[in-house]
């Protein structure tokens, strides 16, 4: 049954993020009132993100709007295509590029998408889901675009996507995401929705950890460069285009080591497959999820996203009631790590909470034919509500 | 020993292509120019001539089909001040694709020389014909010849706003003319006509490069060579943090609840909606209160309806939404219209407040009508509701409302107290 996930990787080392907002009122001390995309924004221009390029849509005109305060760089780009060849050209000039979109954009953004994980430039993609298809309704959130996201690479070949779930996440996964994109060079999105984004909340500003810039590794060698040549970590050393030293060759065709296009050779296939080799070895360091366990729980919910606060609310209330539970929120979206799997093994009954019609995560997690045991929560055009959860659960209960 | 700018192998084209042509003399101009091989970043696109970037010594980026101008947009303004010279190679196929990228970049006076290979047909698919394909002309898929005048892209770019734009008949030695248009500064384009030896001979017997040129009334000419600023994008050496003090609520007053609270605010757009629920947030924080807020709007700005759901709490709040609020204040209509379904599940515990003369059939809410709307612009009514509803209801303390409200951008040119009918009495006196 596990084994239909191909993206899976085996991690060693959690990394739990803990949340930083205390809720004691008494030790709140600088309150700002304020949402989401203030926080993403700071927090990947901390990290080091330097260059911001976007076309504007709803809902993500908040971090549109942010970024053009905060970041060093700001380039209005007359379209998402355009984006995604701009950020590729600025980032193998050395920058780390950032933009914010939602369906409509990203999925004009895919073929570029592509280029730059064929070309392993670093930049990061924030996708913030609203109610398709199509245009459907632009100030509507959503989770529709889970399996969009993970089958962006043609070929199927793994791309880091992350996901938030609290809010503290909103200040430390951001920041993660610039790290990984550096290190793997490669695209990484960060999938959120209207809701996460745009509702205001009072958050404890004093209680922010620190953010470290991320560090560029470049290629000092006096050697000759070879631009897909991978060290250990499957990784080759990076040399912007602003070099005297050596030649850089950058392409989105099938290359050898060297970049120069091939049609099929062993040593350009090898590093194909090494693209999606890298990612799943790196993302070991890049595993996060929060796992609330009741020993006592037969049954789990798992949820990611905007449904994650409705189902730590929902989550409470069922054990304050005497059911025994347990909670996984995943923010490791994909490639899916296959400690959740080990996981929700322990559980008779798996249920999966999203904002959209048909469970996608579910359904990529499980594959279409679905074991009797799991069940999906879902509703598309408004956010689902921790009841509906808690009905749900007693309603399977019931029937067991 | 001059520097050679391709490598000793042979170019990758087929025999009598002009592709080969370019690249030849793209070196000679290089040469003639002095550039050392990292001073040239060659962007390549899709199409027979993109396989080029294997013979040139400089660095080369190959890119999507019709993108590589976007690209180097990209990498032009990463290399901004660096000394380096951005070229682009595209064929005629790139260039139908990726029009929009060249007229902006043109517009934008992008830094880099376009070189675009038009054979007039696209060679790596079969002989298609393009937007570029002159009226007459035949190709392998298009027998009868294409029906229509051909792009002008020389006209467009030029008037795009482009610094140089040329357009060269492909034979012999351009390197002189490639060489002024690497030589300028800004945005520059040079469309070379040139042959497909394996598609447009074939299909059109007798061809000859200048008779097919001429005939499409495409003149080999300069069309612009002007100075005008460059495409500079503006790096800030610091940048204000979003999460300063400035956005720092001072707790100004002391208050609780027992139990979260939760509140709509409905609306018409324009009305100020959002900006008083917000405001209402900030003063329930200034209380120390936590609070969230939730708008909902139609994609349409200045029109239709706009509700608020804000939620107060003396615990952090996890779960932004409700079902059903237990205060309402409905200031029209349209707000009503949307807060309808709410309104029916609110319990006979909840209040709606709401603008005289708005029905309320099927609510078993307590109501309370009061008049937010005359005498008053429409852009504060939001206002005045939220403020009439906490004298009302003490819900928050109106007094920390009033000091939040003082406080914003609105009292900048707007009497508040006037605006909120506060005339003999101090903000001390009320709740």
């Amino acid at each position: 049954m596990y084994s239909a996930c191909k993206n899976s990787f085996f991690f060693q080392k959690p990394f739990v993020i803990l949340p930083w907002i205390f809720t004691k009122k008494t030790m709140i001390k600088n309150i700002g009132f304020i949402d989401n995309s203030r926080l993403i924004t700071e927090s990947l221009v901390r990290a080091g993100a330097d260059v911001f390029v976007g076309y504007p849509i709803t809902p993500a005109n908040l971090l549109y709007l942010y970024a053009g305060h905060r970041f060093p760089q700001f380039i209005a780009a007359p379209d998402e295509i355009t984006t995604v060849q701009m950020m590729s050209g600025l980032a193998a000039t050395g920058k780390i590029p950032v933009t914010a979109t939602s369906f409509p954009g990203f999925a004009l953004m895919i073929e570029s998408i592509n280029m730059a994980y064929m070309m392993e430039l670093p930049m990061v993609i924030v996708l913030v889901q609203r109610l398709g298809p199509a245009t459907g309704t632009a100030t509507c959130g959503a989770q529709g675009d889970v399996l969009i996201v993970n089958g962006i690479i043609s070929g199927g070949l793994a791309i880091p996507i992350l996901s938030i779930c609290n809010i503290s996440d909103y200040w430390i996964l951001p920041a993660k995401a610039v790290e990984m994109a550096v290190r793997m060079r490669t695209p990484v999105i960060i999938l959120t929705s209207k809701e996460e984004v745009m509702t205001q909340h009072s958050v404890n500003l004093s209680t922010l950890p620190e953010v470290k810039k991320v560090k560029q590794e470049i290629y000092k060698s006096s050697e000759k460069y070879i631009p897909y040549e991978a060290d250990e970590n499957l990784v080759p050393k990076f040399l912007p285009l602003t070099t005297n030293e050596h030649q850089v060759r950058l392409t989105a065709s099938t290359h050898d080591k060297k970049g120069i296009i091939q049609n099929t050779s062993d040593e350009a296939l090898e590093n194909t497959i090494r693209l999606h080799r890298k990612i799943l070895h790196n993302m070991k360091d890049f595993c996060f999820y929060e796992y609330d366990s009741d020993p006592l729980a037969d049954l789990v919910l798992v949820s990611f996203g905007i449904t994650s606060m409705a189902s730590k609310v929902a989550i409470k209330k069922l054990r304050a009631e005497g059911l025994p539970v347990s909670l996984l929120l995943v923010k490791t979206l994909m490639p899916v790590p296959l400690d959740y799997y080990k996981i929700l093994e322990k559980y008779s009954q798996i249920f999966i909470a999203e904002e959209n019609l048909t469970g996608q995560y579910r359904q990529f997690l499980f594959g279409n034919s679905l074991p009797s045991h799991i069940h999906g929560i879902n509703k598309i055009g408004k956010m689902i509500e921790p009841e509906e959860i808690i009905a749900k659960i007693y309603s399977v209960k019931s029937l067991n | 020993m001059e520097k050679e700018f391709l490598t000793k192998d042979p170019l990758p084209f087929c025999k009598g292509c002009g592709h080969t042509l370019i690249s030849q003399n793209t070196e000679k101009a290089l040469r003639k120019l002095n550039y050392e091989h990292t001073d040239v970043i060659l962007v390549t696109d899709i199409g027979c001539h993109g396989i080029i970037d294997k013979s040139f010594l400089t660095h080369t980026v190959h890119g999507l089909h019709g993108r590589s101008v976007a690209l180097a947009s990209g990498i032009s303004i990463g290399l901004h001040g660096k000394n380096k010279k951005v070229i682009v190679f595209m064929g005629d196929g790139s260039a139908t694709i990726g029009m929009q990228h060249i007229i902006d970049a043109a517009h934008n006076n992008d830094d880099m020389t376009v070189v675009i290979h038009n054979n007039m047909l696209y060679g790596m698919t079969g002989g298609q014909p393009s937007e570029f394909t002159p009226k007459g002309f035949k190709t392998p898929t298009l027998q009868a010849g294409a029906t229509r005048d051909c792009y002008d892209v020389c006209e467009v770019v030029a008037a795009a706003g482009a610094s140089y734009v040329r357009r060269i008949t492909g034979i012999g030695d351009f390197s002189d003319e490639l060489a002024e248009a690497f030589s300028r500064k800004g945005f520059s384009l040079v469309e070379v006509m040139e042959v497909c030896s394996s598609y447009a001979i074939k299909a059109n017997p007798g061809f000859k490069l200048k008779d097919v040129v001429q005939k499409a009334g495409l003149h080999s000419k300069v069309y612009v060579d002007r100075s005008i600023p460059v495409f500079e994008s503006v790096v800030k050496d610091k940048t204000r943090s979003l999460v300063d003090a400035e956005i720092f609520i001072e707790q100004k007053f002391s208050f609780s609840l027992d139990a979260p609270k939760k509140i709509m605010l409905a609306g018409s757009a324009g009305e100020g909606v959002q900006v008083a629920a917000e405001l209402f947030a900030r003063a329930a924080i200034s209380c120390g209160l936590f609070a969230t807020k939730k708008g909902s709007y139609p994609v349409t700005v200045g029109i239709g309806y706009s509700a608020s759901q804000i939620i107060l709490s003396p615990e952090e709040i996890e779960y932004t939404g409700f079902e059903y609020p237990d205060n309402m204040i409905v200031t029209s209509q349209e707000g009503l219209d949307f807060a309808a379904a709410m309104l029916k599940k609110m319990p006979e515990s909840s209040l709606l407040f709401i603008q005289d003369g708005l029905k309320t059939d099927g609510c078993r809410a307590k109501i309370f009508h009061a008049d937010f709307r005359s005498n008053i612009q429409s852009k504060n009514v939001s206002l005045v509701a939220m403020y009439q509803f906490l004298v009302h209801s003490g819900l928050i303390p109106a007094k920390a409302f009033l000091h939040t409200v003082s406080g914003s951008k609105i009292a900048e040119k707007t009497d508040i107290e006037k605006l909120f009918g506060i005339t003999n009495s101090g903000p001390d006196t009320l709740h």
